[in-house]
């Protein structure tokens, strides 16, 4: 009851649960769609050109013939993933599918039959927008204070009392209510300032290690991420991270009240949802 | 009557098609060519002309470079080649140079010679290190006399896929550049037919398809245009990858 009234008086305290109130501004919802099209554009095309040769390694090179920590592939009728030495049966959604001859089934690719060519094209178009979307953002957020009044964490938020309150808070599915469910949580906060802080530029940053022409041009790359193949290995971590940020984003819109969330994101105009019953 | 699952299939048949006719969709993909051209506008704008690839020592050599795409041409000619040991082959230099000339194994084994120990990458994403010895283009370039109206070096080859001779290209950007070679040894010994004997390109600031293995001439050109299908390389004509191999 207490951070929740200490919350309460941060916001503007004629705002009450069952009003419509403006939350989310313009730029953000832009950048919100490009990005929600983007990293699908960048994950699907990216499983494509995974697909030309699905095997991890780590260090400066790795190929056929060398170790392997994680394999997605196929042996007579079974598919499978083997993962540091451990190996699971996929057979029917990924090594060996009835859909097609690579290891990650058409659905999941741009395009969706196999062309590397075409892959590599969808994933750099799209990187540049990832890339120039993101910059624009940050400017956007740093001279707006977007960043420091809507995503940066209050001291408050930052002690580990308040954090563990909140963990507790989203474990219960208890979302906050009234005024204080217009700003955003701590732990929201956290996974939204990762994404675009680490996630976004890690994955552009091993991307381009990828490219021999800019490891001709900034070396340092190689040697900051363990060499080409790690930092191919790590490139796909982050695009697990995606996903991972993806599906817990869209279940929590679903949770939160997929009606209203849409609504935000898309006009900017949120219902502030009524206090609990159990907590008044 | 039309079940659910029957359903389910056929929105998802529906979903895929509509996804085929954009990506099959020629604006969508001259739009998408656009990240082509400003990835090789940027890249050769912060990589300066002479900056080299990494380097690697002896310890890093892949214990087994992976052989890939065509790994023995079939033609009569080159396998006579093959059959003396490329003793009567030449290497032919023409088309914008003041001094079209030709070179044997031999000739190129005692020209001014590189070593460098350096990475592949493959398009598919695996890397291999090698250690390669040969001739820098540069040098031969030079001594042809290339003409100021040459832009590209394209790369003849004995190979073919189903008939169709593989061939490569590269800008004056590249051929010019130090580490850019062409190699007749490979870690110490005489490069194997597998990896394009009696020589291949070198192109180290580029991807695996622009390696070219089994030159046979080089060709200097004012336009790519009216070389094969015009795309600059064979897996450029024949599966639409990009020219330009720096990522």
């Amino acid at each position: 009851m207490d951070a929740i009234a200490s919350s309460v008086t941060l916001q503007n305290s004629s705002e009450r649960g069952g009003d419509l109130v403006y939350r989310t501004r313009l730029p953000v919802r832009i950048w919100h769609w490009v990005n929600a099209v983007t990293i699908f554009a960048l994950l699907m095309s990216g499983a494509t050109i995974f697909n030309a040769h699905p095997r991890l390694y780590w260090g400066k090179f790795g190929a056929n013939y060398d170790h392997a920590w994680l394999v997605i592939g196929k042996r007579a009728e079974e598919g499978f993933v083997r993962l540091a030495g451990f190996e699971i049966e996929t057979t029917g959604y990924l090594g060996l599918t009835p859909y097609s001859t690579k290891v990650i089934p058409p659905l999941f690719t741009i395009p969706n039959y196999y062309s590397l060519a075409e892959g590599r094209q969808w994933h750099f178009f799209f990187a540049w927008v990832l890339v120039i979307s993101l910059t624009l953002f940050i400017f956007y957020s740093i001279f707006s204070s977007h960043l420091s009044r809507d995503l940066a964490l209050s001291s408050e938020e930052r002690k580990l009392g308040h954090l563990w309150h909140d963990i507790k808070d989203h474990a219960r599915l208890r979302f906050p209510t009234g005024a204080a469910a217009k700003a955003y949580n701590p732990l929201q906060k956290m996974a939204y300032l990762s994404v675009i802080f680490v996630l976004i530029p890690l994955v552009v940053l091993t991307g381009l290690t990828m490219s021999p022409t800019l490891n001709a041009a900034f070396p340092w790359l190689l040697d900051l991420f363990g060499g080409r193949q790690s930092a191919r290995s790590i490139h796909f971590l982050c695009a697990t991270g995606f996903c991972a940020f993806t599906f817990i984003h869209l279940l929590m819109v679903m949770l939160a009240g997929p009606i209203n969330e849409l609504r935000s994101i898309l006009t900017g105009w949120y219902r502030l949802p009524q206090p609990r019953k159990d907590s008044l | 009557m039309i079940s659910r699952r029957n359903a389910l299939i056929g929105v998802g048949a529906l979903t895929l098609s509509g996804c085929d006719a954009v990506t099959r969709s020629p604006t969508v993909r001259k739009v998408l060519t656009l990240g082509e051209k400003a990835t090789l506008t940027s890249q050769r704008l912060v990589t300066d002309r002479n900056a080299l690839a990494p380097e690697y020592t002896r310890a890093d050599l892949s214990p087994r470079f992976r052989v890939n795409g065509n790994s023995m041409p079939t033609s009569a000619d080159y396998l006579s080649h093959m059959a003396s040991n490329f003793t009567d082959w030449k290497l032919e230099i023409g088309g914008k140079v003041a001094r079209p000339f030709s070179l044997t194994l031999a000739q190129l084994r005692s020209a001014p010679q590189r070593t460098q120990i350096t990475r592949q990458d493959c398009v598919e994403g695996w890397s291999a290190i090698g250690e390669w010895t040969g001739v820098p283009l540069a040098l031969i370039l030079l001594q042809a006399q290339i003409m100021p109206s040459a832009q590209y070096i394209v790369f003849h080859c004995a190979d073919d896929f189903s008939g169709v001779p593989y061939y490569e290209s590269i800008d004056m950007i590249d051929a010019l550049h130090p580490q850019t070679m062409l190699a007749h040894t490979m870690n110490g010994q005489p490069l194997p037919i597998g990896h394009g004997a009696p020589i291949r390109l070198r192109v180290e600031r580029a991807l695996g398809y622009k390696q070219a293995k089994f030159v046979m001439r080089i060709e200097a050109v004012e336009s790519l245009a009216g070389i094969h299908g015009g795309g600059g390389g064979y897996w450029e004509d024949h599966s639409g990858y990009q020219w330009f191999a720096g990522i």
